[in-house]
């Protein structure tokens, strides 16, 4: 009797089984399509840093005052800027980011006082030589405001990295050929 | 041109081109069957995990079984150090044969068989073993250990599940008493209640044959939760491990090929073959609409039960199956009895 019992209770688990599958068979499918669609970056996202722009002059507000150089434990960030005329503080001209070194502790987002940089959301990096990592983050920011598109996206806080922007919308295979080289330029 | 179409069909219905034909006729319908079913697979795989299953090749991925025999197609035939070669190119080959030659007994419609054969349930069980065999003999030939163990595991799981198989195929001869699949298709018609299935006044237990009759397909054609020979996550491919290219191609279309002849054994024996279920228009359109059924069952059903383990499988076989199967095979044998007494 006992053994009967088992049996019974046995094929009816397999049949509960069975329907619950046959359930998720019907549902609509989950998977987001990757190469055709990419899901968006959430906002607090680390991809690797980049300079901020003032909106008004569209220049970055970096003043070089070295503080997040000497604030980064791997050692990977150098800047370098000139006084211009007329200015009361300095202006960045290169800001040399090692990514190869770099862990996204995150150390000299804190440590700005002027809000300076932040994380972008660029998520595709991959290359391959060791070079394409090696950033200069003053390219990259003049790359995005040459792009007009992107300073329009810029002023939107939630779409702020124009990148990523693109990557949540549309065209698929320019924007991964571009990414794939570093995040060094926008397509 | 009526004229001409029937001197055309009359000329291929003479004998040595009827053979032509039907050779044509059957192996193309094991490749575009194999080659699908893989697609079918994968989709459904797919759709039970709530992913959209390939898509990228040909619209809804269509394209994908083609590209797939290309780039197996493509790849170099390598026999292993030690192997026993000829063997070891035979396997594929043995594995299926057999599934061709007995499809050619299976009823698709009213006499729409390669063969009319009266005795061709019997053909197709004496084949089938036989490719077990050649999988038994492809591990073995591999040398390699997770090939020979998966073959000492195909003869005992098989040795175990020929037994219920066999006692229900009894049955069902008993039932339809006679050996010919065309006239148990016969004897099914009118309406799904003629079908063995449902004629629980020959036998009580009709449906419960049935499902034994399943799970041993399923277990014959080494298929989830009964795949032990292939295994992939203890054996890495079982008796496939030292396949590749077109070898191992060949392996995976002879499971398709198998679970097409299952299907459509089952089918006959049970589903009432090509009879419809209201007794009207019988046809090969009703044949494929309930072997695919029984298809899409087992694409559904392995993926929803993970896999055995052995012992369960044997323990499966030898306290459940072959006791209850020989249990409705006597009680078949005296409800015959006093059917014919009372009549």
């Amino acid at each position: 009797m006992n053994a009967l019992q088992e049996i019974y209770g046995g094929f009816k688990s397999l049949l509960i089984g069975l329907r619950i599958t046959i359930g998720q068979f019907f549902r609509p499918t989950v998977t987001v399509r990757y190469p055709h669609k990419t899901l968006k970056m959430p906002p607090r996202y680390r991809g690797h840093i980049e300079l901020v722009g003032n909106p008004e002059t569209g220049k970055p507000l970096c003043f070089v005052c070295k503080l997040c150089e000497r604030a980064c434990p791997s050692d990977c960030i150098s800047v370098e800027g000139t006084k211009l005329e007329g200015d009361k503080r300095k202006s960045v001209t290169s800001y040399k980011l090692d990514f190869t070194k770099c862990s996204l502790c995150g150390s000299c987002v804190e440590v700005c006082r002027e809000g300076a940089i932040r994380f972008s959301r660029d998520y595709n990096l991959a290359g391959l030589t060791k070079e394409e990592f090696l950033l200069d983050l003053v390219q990259r920011f003049q790359a995005q405001q040459a792009d007009v598109k992107s300073e329009i996206r810029d002023q939107r806080p939630e779409t702020r990295n124009p990148k990523s922007e693109v990557l949540g919308g549309g065209k698929p295979e320019a924007e991964l050929a571009g990414a794939g080289k570093s995040g060094g330029s926008v397509s | 041109m009526n004229a001409l179409l029937a001197k055309t069909i009359t000329f291929l219905d003479t004998e040595p081109y009827r053979l032509v034909v039907w050779v044509l006729i059957i192996v193309t319908f094991v490749a575009i069957n194999a080659a699908y079913l893989v697609w079918v697979e994968r989709k459904g795989a797919g759709r039970f995990q709530r992913r959209p299953g390939p898509t990228e090749v040909g619209p809804a991925g269509l394209l994908q079984p083609v590209a797939d025999g290309l780039k197996l197609m493509a790849k170099q035939l390598i026999v292993p150090a030690g192997a026993d070669t000829m063997l070891f190119r035979a396997a594929p080959l043995l594995v299926m044969a057999p599934v061709l030659m007995s499809l050619a007994v299976i009823p698709f419609g009213r006499g729409l068989a390669a063969l009319n054969l009266n005795v061709g349930l019997l053909i197709v069980f004496a084949l089938g073993p036989i490719n077990l065999m050649a999988i038994m003999l492809g591990g073995w030939a591999s040398r390699n250990k997770y090939a020979v163990m998966s073959a000492a595991r195909v003869v005992s799981q098989n040795v175990a599940y020929e037994i219920p198989m066999l006692l229900v195929v009894t049955t069902m001869a008993m039932v339809s008493g006679t050996l010919d699949l065309n006239q148990i298709v016969e004897q099914q018609s009118g309406g799904f209640w003629h079908w063995n299935l449902f004629r629980v006044w020959v036998n009580p237990l009709m449906p419960v044959t049935f499902l034994i009759f399943y799970i041993c397909m399923l277990a014959e054609t080494n298929r989830a939760p009964f795949d032990m020979a292939e295994a992939e996550s203890e054996l890495v491919a079982g008796a496939y491990t030292e396949y590749g290219g077109m070898g191992f191609g060949v392996f995976f279309m002879a499971e398709y090929a198998n679970i097409v002849l299952g299907c459509s054994l089952a089918t006959v024996l049970f589903l009432g073959g090509w009879q419809s279920p209201f007794g009207l228009m019988p046809g090969v359109v009703w044949f494929l609409i309930k072997m695919y059924f029984l298809i899409f069952s087992v694409v559904w059903i392995r993926w929803t039960f993970p896999r055995t383990q052995f012992y369960g499988l044997l323990n499966l076989s030898w306290k459940i199956l072959i006791p209850v199967s020989l249990f409705t095979l006597i009680l078949s044998a005296a409800m015959i009895k006093i059917l014919r007494a009372l009549s």
